[in-house]
């Protein structure tokens, strides 16, 4: 096959949509494309063909800086044990309602 | 195969067991999470295998879109062949987060190395294809896939979710289509008989072998991507579309099937599973037309893929020259 060598990948792009109605970008999955703006045109074609987004971002994976499975304890550990962010913490008079 | 990719390493026992217990807990492995390298292999091929049946999918109704018998039927048909492109896509992004990159498998595809779907390599011979491939491809693949969107693994599982939500179009415009067949003219409703005739038996054949003769179902199910037995899928879409079929005055062609008050199940005669390993190694009616298709549409696709890379070095270009 001819083409076979002169194929080289296109770059990887994640796609986000947001939904109709409000909700925020969400993550839907990836497509190759040389540039940002092929990049969106494929999103919209593999992501959107009924309706499903008001809204596209399309972000070269390789600029995505994610945490690790390995920090999954110390680095989300601040919001765990701090059960006086939540509302059950405080007491209430009985009889009353306060939310 | 080479034997190396076929033994995987011995895992660490303590980090096996920490994953086995978390599948057994209902969690979802995701992308970065450690996995045991079988369980990797396994899903590269199995998802890989899925998306390229998405793709080779696309040429058994494409060959009908410039002759469908209606603007109507013509569009439906378009918009469903273009689904199928954009479910190879969700799958091979899916594989893609397991370190695979997709070039190399859509390479091994066309090299013919790669397993899709047997059931594309039987002919299009008839308009009515195009409702029996609906109703009872799309059909079993919705069955097949619905189970999987509970898959262990998270991407597989959201590609499933995406998936399954089109689905349902493809079975319903094919149903459409066998009603309208087979209520039509005697020669209209030989036409639908005569493609349910041929299309039953690959149909059921697409759900696997047995569950005693197929060699990974004991791995797919111990780690959660595969909850349903090959068997137990075969007779869930059995039982729903004899219904279905006695609904639009079609025969399914098999005069052994009895009704089982007891189990509540349709039996069916034994499948012709010689007929199966032989469309499966590679002489099917249409195995080596298909690939030759999927090669020339690669070839004649090259030079849009170079404009692509070339227009995307100019940009590349003009920003650098601008900064
Ligand atoms: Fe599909
Ligand atoms: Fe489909």
């Amino acid at each position: 096959m001819s083409s076979e060598s002169r194929d080289n990948p296109l770059p990887l792009w994640e796609v986000f949509l947001q939904p109709p109605g409000g909700a925020a970008h969400e993550h839907a999955g990836s497509v190759h494309a040389g540039d940002k703006e092929m990049a969106l045109q494929a999103a919209r074609d593999v992501y959107a063909r009924r309706g499903e987004a008001v809204s596209i971002w399309v972000v070269p994976s390789e600029q995505i800086t994610a945490s690790t499975p390995e920090d999954m304890g110390p680095f989300f550990e601040p919001g765990n044990d701090k059960a006086y962010r939540h509302p059950q913490f405080y007491k209430v008079p009985p009889g009353v309602r306060v939310s | 195969m080479t034997p190396a990719s076929v033994v995987a390493p011995a895992e660490d026992p303590k980090r096996l067991a920490d994953f086995e217990a978390r599948i057994a807990r209902g969690e979802t492995i995701e992308p970065k999470d450690w996995m045991p390298e079988r369980y990797r292999r396994q899903l590269i091929r199995m998802m890989s295998q899925h998306a390229h049946s998405e793709v080779v999918g696309m040429l058994p109704e494409g060959n009908w879109i410039t002759r469908a018998p209606s603007l109507r039927r013509k569009m439906s048909l378009m918009a469903k062949v273009q689904d199928e492109a954009g479910h190879g896509l969700y799958i091979y992004c899916g594989t893609e987060t397991l370190g695979v990159d997709r070039h190399d498998l859509i390479l091994q595809l066309l090299a013919g190395t790669a397993k899709y779907s047997s059931i594309f390599n039987y002919p299009t011979i008839s308009w009515a294809d195009m409702g029996a491939i609906g109703w009872l491809v799309d059909g079993a693949a919705i069955v097949n896939q619905t189970m999987l969107a509970k898959a262990s693994y998270g991407p597989y599982a959201r590609a499933m979710v995406r998936i399954c939500k089109e689905e349902n179009f493809h079975k319903r415009q094919g149903f459409e289509i066998m009603t309208v067949l087979s209520g039509g003219t005697p020669e209209q409703h030989a036409m639908a008989q005569d493609s349910l005739n041929r299309w039953w038996w690959p149909s059921l054949m697409m759900f696997g072998p047995h569950d005693a003769d197929s060699p990974n179902s004991g791995e797919l199910s111990r780690w959660g991507i595969k909850r349903k037995s090959n068997d137990e899928l075969r007779q869930r879409f059995v039982n729903m579309t004899v219904a279905q079929a006695k609904a639009i005055n079609l025969t399914i062609p098999d005069e052994g099937m009895r009704f089982n008050e007891a189990t509540a199940n349709w039996e069916f005669s034994a499948i012709n599973w010689d007929d199966f390993w032989r469309v499966v190694k590679g002489d099917g009616p249409c195995n080596r037309e298909r690939l030759a298709a999927r090669r020339k549409a690669h070839d004649d696709g090259a030079w849009v893929r170079e404009a692509a890379a070339a227009h995307a070095a100019k940009q590349t270009e003009s920003t650098e020259a601008a900064a």
